[in-house]
């Protein structure tokens, strides 16, 4: 079948087996492997996208049901050279060690900061309750987040989405 | 790497369409909506539809909205939106009370309230939701005068994964009476956020002065035929509020329960908790219905 979409900004068409999940289209289909695919089981987050500014968990949702909607991916956070306050934010606090969570951590963290620009520390813990880390970094990715919530996006960057 | 059997994909384009899918597809074709519990079933291979009908599409189908005495909600309404409903917190604060405690923010995002209630999974915490709160399933198909039937959720629960929807039928609406007197809670036992509760309970009292006018009680985890506690629920009515009342139900809503020992926990211990939790809910729901 045939599916069209949105990924990161661009008019994406491509044929598909229905059964291929988005996490793999992504991935296989589309080259964009900075989505990460993890424990299948819609339990670990890493495979986070946004789907119309949705974090999603893309192991679970069908390429086919993406059809017609608009998906953004890690990649599409830097802009120009220019890192999102939200990757800064991980550099900056130290909110990853292996990184295998990272990308998931980070696009939840988008979609947070999007709707809710000055998250409380709750707030950020609940927002990604949904996602494992296994260095143990809960602490410095909050931070990240935080920091990343005290340096909000230039009014000029458009979402890409 | 977990592959779904192959299946050919539909898109519905409206109920109507969804309907002519399903009987022109015949009893292989699924519906899926956010596929939170259909997919992960699909690539363990449990479940090896060979049609899915997307209605994600079908936004009429999403809608919390008052009607009369009741509130109507649309199969298609995400858990989210149950979660940040204010009409929902104010009248049947059960829901959100639950909604805080399923799944994860993210899985929230895509799941549904007609999704749960037809997986149908013992340990899914809307089912004992809609049990304790009385609610009514409207399930559409071709075979009804008007097109549709309204059942309550002792009809609904047929067992574990099984329902009343039939194979060329659908549910579309879940409606829930709002009565006077009303105070509901929900109190779950889960070993780490996300999880799937050891063990849960949902109580909802309705008070006419100081007695217990009616009740509702629903569990959750604690057996597939344990889901709505009906006779806990009738030791309740038409006693006052107590201490004494709500540890009597408790332990009918134990003796009741057919939990199983597993990775979450030993029989004994979850029934422990169907009494214990069962007990905390009445507790709050009571407190709530004092305050008005």
């Amino acid at each position: 079948m045939q599916v069209n979409l949105t990924v990161n900004g661009d008019e994406v068409t491509r044929e598909i087996e229905p059964r291929l999940l988005l996490v793999h289209f992504l991935r296989d289909e589309l080259g964009l492997t900075g989505t990460h695919w993890g424990c299948d089981t819609s339990n670990c987050g890493t495979c986070v996208v946004l789907m119309d500014d949705e974090p999603v968990k893309s192991c679970t949702v069908l390429a086919a049901m993406a059809g017609g909607h608009a998906v953004r991916t890690v990649e599409s956070l830097e802009r120009d050279g220019t890192l999102d306050p939200v990757q800064q934010g991980f550099i900056e606090e130290h909110g990853l060690q292996c990184g295998f969570c990272t990308p998931g951590m980070m696009m939840t963290a988008r979609a947070l900061l999007d709707t809710n620009p000055n998250p409380s520390e709750a707030e950020i813990r609940e927002a990604i309750s949904g996602q494992i880390c296994r260095c143990t970094g809960y602490q410095n990715i909050v931070k990240a987040i935080r920091w990343a919530a005290g340096h909000p996006l230039e009014p000029a960057g458009d979402t890409g989405s | 790497m977990q592959v779904p059997a192959p299946f050919e994909y539909e898109r519905a384009t409206s109920v109507d369409h969804a309907l002519e899918l399903l009987g022109r597809l015949g009893p292989e074709a699924r519906i899926v909506a956010g596929g939170h519990s259909l997919l992960p079933m699909m690539k363990l291979r449990i479940a090896a539809p060979e049609y899915l009908i997307d209605i994600n599409d079908l936004d009429e189908l999403a809608y919390i909205e008052p009607s009369g005495g009741e509130v109507r909600i649309g199969a298609l309404t995400r858990h989210r939106d149950l979660l940040d409903s204010e009409l929902l917190a104010e009248r049947l604060p059960m829901i959100r009370e639950a909604e805080q405690l399923i799944a994860d923010p993210v899985v929230r995002n895509r799941g549904t309230i007609g999704g749960a209630l037809c997986q149908a999974d013992p340990s899914e915490d809307l089912s004992a939701v809609c049990s304790a709160l009385g609610a009514r399933a409207v399930i559409r198909g071709p075979a009804h005068p008007g097109g549709e039937r309204v059942v309550d959720m002792d009809e609904f629960h047929q067992g574990a994964y099984e329902t009343a929807v039939g194979a060329d039928e659908m549910l579309v609406e879940v409606r829930f009476a709002l009565r006077d007197g009303h105070g509901s809670a929900y109190e779950k036992v889960k070993r780490r956020a996300g999880d799937w509760p050891v063990a849960a309970a949902g109580a909802a009292v309705w008070l006419d002065g100081n007695t217990i006018a009616d009740a509702g009680l629903g569990l959750a985890g604690l057996g597939s035929d344990a889901t709505h506690a009906t006779r806990a629920e009738a030791a309740l009515r038409g006693k006052p509020p107590s201490e004494e009342a709500f540890a009597e139900a408790g332990r009918i809503a134990a003796e009741d329960s057919s939990p199983a020992s597993d990775q979450r926990g030993p029989e004994d211990y979850k029934r422990h908790l169907a009494s214990e939790l069962t007990q905390r809910a009445l507790r709050r729901a009571v407190e709530r219905a004092l305050r008005g």
